[in-house]
């Protein structure tokens, strides 16, 4: 039976395809996209005020909601510049770690170092951002380090937010730039010098641009990691909300998940403009 | 690249720094799972083993080990067969709609996962409780596999454009059938990238916290929940910190094994 299986495979190449794509789809379709679907559509629903239902009658008086409310509206932009920034201090942390262990470290140092930055990206999240709070913490080291200089650490707030998620998803912009710029020849850089230019010139006109879409890549990661994080900042952030915070909030306590979906479009929307945006640079090969 | 020796010398200086802006902050709770102090002041007073022990003697924190490393065996299976068929389907074949499946698997990790979870915590009230099934394990594992299968889909897509189809043609040719070429030609090309695949998978399953609280209910505590709820409790951060010292130390493990598995000097993609 199994070898007439076998050679009935072997001669419709489309029932293979079916069966390898049958299940994945299934699972992704059904489970991932059918629950994505009806969080959307229940965007367009309400709440009983009494009993906290959810009233299934369309409704925009969520998005409403969610564009002209002040609160979210402030929350909605400090969580775009928070993603923005993190993105920025990640891409100019990683540069030139990555430019470092791709093109000047010798091969040996190159492996190890892969292998340092790369240890911590599997250290669990929630201790990366707990070391924080000891770092950070009134008497921490942070505090404690500067006191000589008559400095004094940013505490918990906002600032430590960036600092934490930062912290968090720099292997995630290390790693593609490093990969991007490996791939790069060495005998591109070299031809670029034969010709008279000096380094900063090469940097500018061959690293860059060959470079970029790894850049855009790791700031898929950065971007959308940052989007949606409400942890770091209730570890660190004292009493600053992100969207994450909102949408949680709607979602749990306030017992109102229409507004919560509707607060979730706003991500969703972002990331979709982001990757249809930078899809042209080819960033989705380098993920 | 011509550099000159400044140059090379601030490079090195910023791999220098970046390296301490990654270490000097695990260094910190590793020191200071031995501190006397229970508020972590620093410098440490004093060094003791105290909280090591009561951590070791901790139910709920090995009851939450023991819960985690059962979702991340559950997710990463689910992950590995999900992602070995759909990197096959989408490598070896040609077909209307291509693009949207890569796209489709990408995004539940392209996604913040707050939105992830929602949706699927919305999923499971309205279409499986009425169905009996209830928030526990099962809905952790499968809500972990979204996310997990775009990894093993990376690591073995990758692996399969790079051997491309020609070794499996010409075991064919050679009069093999489709399941023993999968199983002599195939599987062997592709094992070190499944290995790659299914530690990501298992690491960011492990890890996840976000998805997690959305999926599990009442019943089940993973690891990474169990450290949150005890961060609020001022005089459990002595074993909470043992905990981080634990699982800051046991990240070695994954990489050291990927090194083993894989001649790709990054271990694997994202």
């Amino acid at each position: 039976m199994l070898r007439g299986f076998s050679s009935s495979l072997h001669r419709h190449p489309w029932l293979r395809l079916v069966l390898l794509l049958a299940l994945p789809m299934l699972v992704l379709v059904v489970v991932y996209l059918g629950a994505l679907a009806v969080l959307l559509l229940s965007a367009f629903w309400s709440t009983d005020v009494f009993t906290g239902d959810v009233v299934r009658s369309f409704t925009t008086d969520n998005f409403r909601e969610v564009v002209t409310n002040d609160t979210y509206r402030t929350v909605i932009l400090r969580t775009v510049a928070v993603a923005a920034a993190v993105t920025v201090i990640c891409a100019v942390l990683a540069f030139p770690m990555a430019f470092y262990m791709a093109k000047v470290a010798s091969p040996r140092a190159r492996r190890l170092l892969v292998v340092a930055v790369l240890t911590p990206l599997w250290a669990s999240y929630l201790v990366k951002a707990y070391a924080w709070r000891a770092m950070l913490a009134g008497d921490g080291v942070v505090n404690w380090a500067l006191e000589p200089f008559g400095l004094q650490g940013p505490g918990f707030g906002l600032p430590a937010t960036v600092i934490v998620l930062s912290y968090l998803w720099l292997p995630f912009m290390v790693l593609p730039i490093y990969a991007g710029l490996e791939r790069l020849p060495d005998s591109l850089l070299e031809a670029s010098g034969d010709l008279g230019a000096k380094a900063g010139r090469t940097f500018r006109s061959v690293v860059a641009p060959l470079a970029f879409p790894a850049v855009v890549a790791g700031a898929i990661f950065t971007f959308s990691l940052s989007l949606g994080d409400y942890i770091a900042v209730q570890i660190v952030g004292g009493k600053s909300q992100l969207l994450g915070n909102l949408i949680q909030g709607n979602a749990g306590a306030a017992n109102n998940l229409p507004l919560a979906a509707a607060l979730a479009a706003v991500p969703i929307v972002i990331m979709v403009v982001f990757l249809l945006l930078v899809r042209r640079t080819g960033a989705l090969d380098n993920l | 690249m011509n550099l000159s020796r400044g140059a090379r010398a601030l490079l090195a200086a910023f791999m220098v720094l970046g390296l301490a802006f990654v270490y000097v902050p695990l260094v910190v709770v590793l020191i200071s799972s031995f501190n006397v102090d229970r508020t972590f002041g620093w410098p440490p007073s004093g060094f003791t083993f105290e909280w090591w022990n009561r951590a070791w003697d901790n139910p709920g924190a090995r009851d939450a080990l023991a819960t985690s490393v059962k979702a991340a065996l559950g997710a990463t299976a689910l992950a590995l067969v999900l992602g070995t068929m759909a990197s096959f389907a989408v490598a070896r074949y040609r077909f209307f709609g291509r693009e949207a499946v890569s796209i489709l698997i990408l995004l539940p990790i392209a996604l913040p996962g707050i939105v992830t979870g929602i949706a699927l915590s919305n999923a499971i009230t309205t279409t499986l409780q009425p169905l009996g099934v209830n928030f526990g394990l099962f809905t952790v594992v499968v809500g972990h596999a979204t996310f997990c299968v775009v990894v093993v889909y990376n690591n073995v897509l990758a692996r399969l454009r790079r051997t491309g189809g020609s070794l499996e043609e010409a075991s064919m040719d050679l009069g093999a059938d489709v399941v023993q070429t999968f199983r002599y030609v195939t599987f062997p090309a592709v094992r070190s990238a499944l290995l790659a695949g299914a530690l990501l998978a298992f690491a960011l399953s492990f890890d996840e916290i976000i998805v997690t609280t959305f999926t599990a209910g009442a019943s089940v505590q993973t690891l990474p929940l169990w450290i949150f709820a005890n961060l609020a409790r001022p005089n459990q951060a002595p074993v909470v910190t043992v905990v981080a010292a634990v699982l800051i130390v046991a990240s070695i493990i994954p990489v050291w094994l990927a090194q083993r598995v894989s001649s790709d000097t990054s271990g694997g993609r994202l």
